[in-house]
């Protein structure tokens, strides 16, 4: 793995005098993949939000490969046009068919010319199995099919880092590994990324590094297996254990007990 | 054919006179159209604007207009201003007055409502992309604004053309006080007033007819 691509220094940001994020830093290397999870309001969407300058931050710094992109409110665009990113609601624009969706960013904003990015459109489409729905208008897609335009259509800005914000979260269970899938191609071809999801599997099978976010503090970080098998706070544990469920058949006797957790 | 009423209206410059009325209306119609749609974008933008004073106003505005018959408010232009400001408004200047006052309000309250329709998602997705302001409104704001927006627009635009009908009360000459005019020529004619009319009721529908249709195509086109 590389060189730093992001790095995320100390930063803070609250809303209406809530602090959701409280001194955050991390960093990512080039073509490293790294989730961050959380309980909900932890501040994992927030990060990713400020990271691309949709949020301000009120407090630290960002840096994408050494320039400081955090604080700028001039030529913003220019930052994101090297960040690619994906939301929970798919938002693909509903007054243009798949193709200029996809079209849109690489000949608008970065002026290149419409031939050669309709071609590597298509490659792209045929890859996540959508080649046939280039000119078909978003709302006769499924959820799934959807989030992996929005994917091809962050990726064709050819992004130095690709942030996901819970991509999955909206579709229905059956269309999850559809597009999951899609990421874990992604991350196989070394695109780095930041990743926030509450697909546990998912995290661990696509992940180099686990973060642990709550509060809106890095309470713990490491490897999938580290995180996963062997989590190294009792938060972190809990939180693992909200995704597990215990047997009918186990015995266990129902009494008050002590929250033994906190 | 000669002892029906219809004849009449083809007697001498009778139909070109309808036709000649059917004009003002039109022009009426368009000048109000006009105005309304460049004065409603403003309106629009001042009921989205933060200040609760400007949105009270407007809010007010806009209740007056609609509980407030237009043949009253044409009255009270027309009438009314005239003896109280000695203000001497032709009849088609104090129509235009009315009718834009009334559709600045409406338009504006469609401009806004297709302004707010459109989810900060949009706005987001498209600055994630990397596109500056001034694209994101040209590529993603104004033409998903304009399609919520314009079959409404037309809507109200033929609201505005059979509305107009009213102005013959303030002794202008549109099309239906033509009718009239020929009508009183030929009261011999015992079914004369029969197809004046309902001529005039086809010319209305001519003119009205195709904006419906096309509202209709874009909002089936568009949905």
């Amino acid at each position: 793995m590389g060189e730093a691509i992001l790095r995320v220094r100390d930063i803070h940001k609250s809303f209406d005098g809530t602090g959701v994020l409280r001194g955050v830093s991390m960093e990512i290397r080039e073509g490293e993949v790294v989730v961050i999870v959380g309980p909900s309001g932890c501040g994992k969407s927030t990060l990713l939000r400020c990271i691309n300058g949709l949020e301000t931050i009120d407090r630290g710094e960002i840096f994408l490969r050494g320039e400081k992109i955090s604080g700028r409110r001039k030529d913003l665009h220019l930052v994101r046009q090297r960040i690619g990113m994906v939301f929970q609601s798919y938002d693909l624009f509903p007054h243009m068919k798949v193709m200029d969706n996809l079209l849109l960013g690489p000949t608008k904003a970065l002026g290149r010319p419409r031939a050669e990015v309709e071609k590597e459109a298509l490659e792209m489409l045929e890859r996540v199995g959508l080649r046939e729905k280039a000119c078909a208008l978003p709302r006769t897609l499924s959820g799934g099919q959807k989030q992996r335009v929005a994917l091809v259509r962050a990726m064709l800005m050819r992004p130095e880092i690709l942030l996901l914000d819970e991509i999955t979260a909206a579709l229905d269970p059956e269309m999850v590994s559809e597009v999951l899938n899609v990421v874990i191609d992604l991350a196989r071809g070394g695109m780095t990324m930041a990743i926030v999801t509450h697909e546990m599997r998912f995290a661990e099978a696509v992940a180099d590094r686990v973060l642990f976010l709550e509060e809106g503090v890095v309470l713990e970080e490491g490897t999938p297996e580290e995180f996963f098998h062997a989590p190294k706070t009792e938060r972190a544990r809990h939180f693992l254990q909200s995704f597990t469920y215990a047997s009918k058949r186990d015995k266990v006797e129902i009494q008050p007990k002590n929250n033994a957790g906190d | 054919m000669q002892d029906l009423g219809i004849g009449i209206l083809f007697k001498g410059v009778n139909f070109q006179r309808l036709l000649g009325g059917l004009w003002v209306t039109l022009r009426l119609a368009l000048i109000t159209i006009g105005l309304s749609c460049l004065f409603g974008l403003l309106f629009g933008m001042l009921m989205l604007s933060g200040k609760r004073i400007v949105k009270a106003f407007c809010r007010l505005w806009l209740e007056i207009v609609r509980f407030m018959p237009q043949l009253v408010l044409l009255y009270l232009v027309y009438f009314g201003f005239a003896r109280l400001f000695g203000w001497d408004l032709d009849g088609e200047t104090s129509a235009v007055i009315v009718f834009t006052f009334w559709g600045t309000a409406e338009m504006g309250d469609l401009i806004r409502g297709a302004l707010t329709s459109i989810p900060r998602h949009q706005t987001e997705s498209a600055a994630a992309l990397g596109l500056n302001k001034a694209r994101i409104y040209l590529h993603i704001l104004i033409p998903q604004t304009l399609r919520r927006l314009l079959p409404q627009a037309i809507n109200l635009s033929t609201r505005i053309i059979k509305t107009t009908a009213l102005v013959k009360m303030i002794n202008v000459t549109e099309v239906l006080k033509v009718g009239q005019q020929i009508i009183g020529q030929f009261y011999r004619q015992p079914d004369a007033a029969f197809w004046v009319y309902f001529v005039i009721f086809l010319l209305y529908f001519l003119v009205c007819w195709p904006f419906s249709l096309l509202a209709r195509h874009l909002e089936k086109r568009w949905a």
